[in-house]
């Protein structure tokens, strides 16, 4: 520990203004944050400050994410297992994932720090930590066999366009890892929808047990053939094609659990997100006629597709989501009932998830306006009334 | 008892070293420091020169705009120094006492039973009193122009380490009441006394006649008087109101009592580097040198760096790093002695045990010792950011006002929405919590600060 800091004090200088490769002060900081604490000490107004920082909140929402990404990493290969009709073992599956899932990982890294890094020199502001969270996210809501090319132009698209034309992290208006999402989903529609690109090797067709779709709940749900969507607990569980870590809502509540205890994501938001969900789809079965999509039991909505990934992980992002408390009770729940709206009225989109929460980071700060106006017009009353 | 008000936000940092109801000594300071800067919104103008003679009560500053407030030496002696800071503002006036205490001539004593509101007025503006009262908004000196739609007094102080004011305050009953008597010939709001429920009925405070007393439970900022004044009576906009600290209460009381200027008062001595935490007996301004005995001035190893030490006049959210050889502040009950935070922790956030540090998050595991105390140091435990995480600052500020958004309107500079989301009811120490807890590591009361200048400047 002394030698490594004795180590960074002797480099400092050439990295800083005005040493040799000052120009590289802000890449220098992040790896010599990384590595400590800095020594900087409380300077005006409060001395002691609480030890929580915005390392520490991005670092317990990846740890959030691990269940959801190991699971992921298993489920790969079980369904690859399952379409070729092989008889691998459980680590044989779950090896077989880790190294499908491990280069998506690595480009969505490598790519977006990259630029990260690139904008904190240009702006010559410290890196920021916002990435390593959406870094995580951006391969965990792709399909598995996503050309690792389109892969690295969503995210440059979601991390120079989503963000940093915005100001970096806390600035952006939508969710950056959702907007990558998007980008793939309408500049590449050839490449990445269909039924095949859900599990590793359908595409290619080599191998395939005879009559094996690979289609997902929601897309059998959208095609009406509600005979083929899997028992609730397979959906639960996870054993079903999809995005990588969104199968398991089971993996997904373990992280969910994780990011309430700790207090970082708003409990409200992802409460109010299920309980629009449950409730607009308890409606249309209500008005519902038999054997249609309205019809199906309300409850197979969050085990579906993102939408538990999307309630835990996505909505709750503090800064594209409602930042009023009350706001985001109406932000949650309006997340809800768009997912289910989309999903069961637009044939055009199996998936209503990604775009139910773009569409209310666009009204976010539209809901949060209405609970400030009525804080104002409280305390004005608050006035008259003193009168 | 009145109706108690619950207040559920806010935080108790668990700091070690609080002061034992013990008075260590008595101290007659050596040399004194009066501070312009601890009167905000005043324009210091001197009205002495190195080498005057002085006593206790004798005026050494006056305010441009308002010539009548006054600033008075807190002891007899000669004017030693007077320190001037950038652009030569005013820092401090040293006094060397002279340790007879003579006081000025004061008629305040035959004023205190029928004396007219006007002649009270005047008597406590030629005192030097007057300058130790506060107005709201903003926090500064009071206008004398204004009559206040009440007058506010904390009878408790919640902030970490603090003072006990009820132990502070347990010999000045007859003066603290004299005190009352008098404010409230000065605002037909009469004189409001927030309590703590806990110590409610041991406080001295309790028996004082014509306050309105109220009962406040929860943790601090529960004895901020902002925060008081926004639970008993809001300050909208157009009004004003007083606010004033015990020691003035008891200081007016014993003009009026005995016709002097007589700031004496007992202090605590607390903090992780406090020798005996403990409280002394001394005047405002006492140099820390003075109670260098009780605190521990030598360095420790933190993370393998050697850190100082750090003293505070005043609480650890508030209070004004002053050094070891500063002067304590006018309005400040407690020094706080502590260590310095610059060492560098390697892997400090991922870790997941960080058994010496505190947090109110669940990703420490502090919650699991909710009883331990913490030996907490200056560092700032993370780099600035912008505001990305929300909801945290609701939770330590226990008023119906949206904090994020009244920072960033104060950011934005935009005086409407400063004034419609409740820049009239905070100042700088309402929101020291949020400071605290941010992960953001953003200077909250300094921007509070700004936009309470922000207000001055637009509103005079």
């Amino acid at each position: 520990m002394k030698v490594l800091k004795k180590l960074v004090d002797n480099i400092k200088p050439t990295f800083s203004k005005g040493g040799k490769l000052g120009f590289l002060h802000s890449t220098f900081d992040a790896f010599e944050t990384f590595l400590f604490v800095p020594d900087h000490v409380t300077k005006k107004g409060v001395h002691v400050r609480d030890s929580i920082d915005l390392k520490r909140t991005m670092t317990i929402v990846i740890l959030a994410l691990m269940p959801a990404l190991l699971f992921g990493m298993y489920n790969t290969g079980y369904q690859h297992n399952l379409a070729t009709g092989g008889d691998m073992t459980f680590w044989e599956m779950f090896f077989f994932g880790f190294i499908k899932v491990l280069p998506l990982i690595i480009v969505s890294y490598v790519v977006g720090l990259g630029i990260e890094f690139i904008a904190a020199q240009i702006r010559g502001h410290e890196v920021n930590e916002g990435y390593l969270v959406t870094g995580m996210l951006i391969p965990l809501i792709m399909p598995v066999d996503v050309p690792l090319w389109i892969l690295a132009l969503s995210v440059i698209f979601a991390v120079i366009v989503g963000k940093e034309v915005f100001g970096g992290t806390g600035m952006n208006i939508w969710n950056p890892a959702l907007l990558s999402r998007a980008f793939v989903f309408f500049a590449y529609p050839s490449q990445i929808s269909g039924d095949k690109i859900w599990i590793e090797g359908l595409s290619k067709g080599e191998g395939i047990v005879d009559g094996f779709s690979g289609a997902t709940p929601l897309a059998h749900a959208a095609a009406g053939e509600f005979d083929k969507i899997p028992s609730f607990m397979d959906m639960f569980i996870g054993f079903i094609p999809g995005s990588i870590g969104e199968t398991s809502t089971l993996a997904i509540l373990i992280g969910a659990v994780m990011l309430l205890w700790t207090g970082i994501a708003s409990w409200k938001i992802m409460l109010s997100t299920f309980a629009g969900g449950i409730l607009t789809g308890l409606l249309l079965n209500a008005l519902a006629p038999e054997g249609t999509y309205m019809a199906m039991p309300a409850i197979n909505h969050i085990v579906m597709g993102g939408f538990a990934f999307g309630a835990v992980f996505m909505a709750t992002d503090p800064v594209t989501g409602a930042q009023t408390e009350r706001g985001k009770w109406i932000y949650g729940f309006l997340i809800g009932v768009m997912a289910v709206i989309i999903r069961v009225f637009n044939a055009g989109y199996p998936e209503g998830m990604m775009l139910a929460i773009l569409l209310l980071n666009t009204f976010a700060p539209f809901i949060d306006h209405f609970v400030v106006q009525s804080n104002i017009k409280r305390r004005l009353r608050r006035a008259a009334i003193n009168k | 008892m009145s109706n108690k008000i619950l207040l559920r936000k806010g935080l108790n940092i668990p700091l070690k070293g609080s002061a034992v109801n013990q008075i260590a000594r008595s101290i007659s300071p050596d040399i004194l420091a009066v501070k312009p800067t601890d009167f905000k919104g005043l324009n210091p103008k001197l009205l002495i020169k190195e080498g005057d003679a002085v006593k206790a009560g004798t005026p050494i500053l006056a305010d441009k705009k308002h010539p009548e407030i006054l600033i008075c030496s807190p002891a007899s002696g000669i004017v030693k120094e007077i320190v001037r800071g950038e652009k030569r503002k005013l820092l401090q006036i040293l006094i060397q006492a002279d340790k007879k205490q003579e006081y000025a001539h004061s008629n305040a004593h035959e004023l205190c039973k029928n004396g007219t509101a006007q002649e009270l007025k005047e008597a406590l503006l030629s005192s030097g009193l007057w300058a130790m009262i506060k107005q709201r908004p903003y926090g500064t000196v009071a206008d004398p122009a204004k009559e206040p739609k009440a007058i506010f007094i904390s009878g408790f102080d919640s902030a970490p380490l603090a003072a006990d004011m009820d132990y502070a305050m347990k010999s000045e009953f007859d003066n603290m009441q004299m005190g009352v008597n008098i404010l409230t010939k000065l605002s037909k709001g009469g004189v409001h006394i927030g309590l703590h429920a806990d110590t409610f009925a041991g406080s001295p405070m309790h028996r004082l006649e014509k306050a309105k007393i109220h009962v406040f439970d929860g943790p601090h900022p529960a004895g901020n008087v902002g925060v008081q004044i926004h639970h008993i009576s809001p300050i909208n906009k157009g009004e004003t109101v007083w606010t004033l600290d015990l020691y003035t209460l008891a200081a007016i009381g014993k003009l009026f009592n005995k016709g002097v200027f007589d700031l004496r008062r007992v202090i605590a001595v607390a903090g992780p580097k406090a020798k005996k935490p403990s409280y002394v007996e001394t005047l405002p301004g006492m140099a820390i040198r003075e109670v260098a005995d009780l605190t521990d001035s030598s360095n420790e190893v933190r993370y393998g760096d050697e850190v100082g030490v750090r003293y505070i006049s005043g609480n650890v959210l508030t209070g004004e790093n002053v050094g070891k050889d500063g002067y304590t502040g006018i309005f400040h009950n407690v020094i706080t002695v502590m260590a310095e935070g610059n060492y560098r922790e390697m892997f400090g956030w991922i870790k997941p045990l960080r058994d010496k540090k505190f947090s109110i998050s669940r990703s420490y595991f502090s919650w699991l010792m909710p009883n331990k105390q913490y030996n907490l140091d200056t560092n700032l435990n993370g780099g600035e950011r912008a505001f990305v995480v929300t909801g945290v600052y609701e939770k330590v500020l226990p008023m119906d006002i949206l904090p994020l958004y009244l920072f960033k309107a104060i950011l934005a500079e935009d005086i409407d929405k400063m004034e419609q989301l409740g820049i009239y009811e905070v100042i700088e120490e309402d929101v020291a919590l949020c400071e605290f807890v941010c992960p953001s590591k953003s200077d909250i009361q300094d921007i509070v600060s700004r936009g309470i200048n922000i207000m001055i400047k637009e509103m005079s």
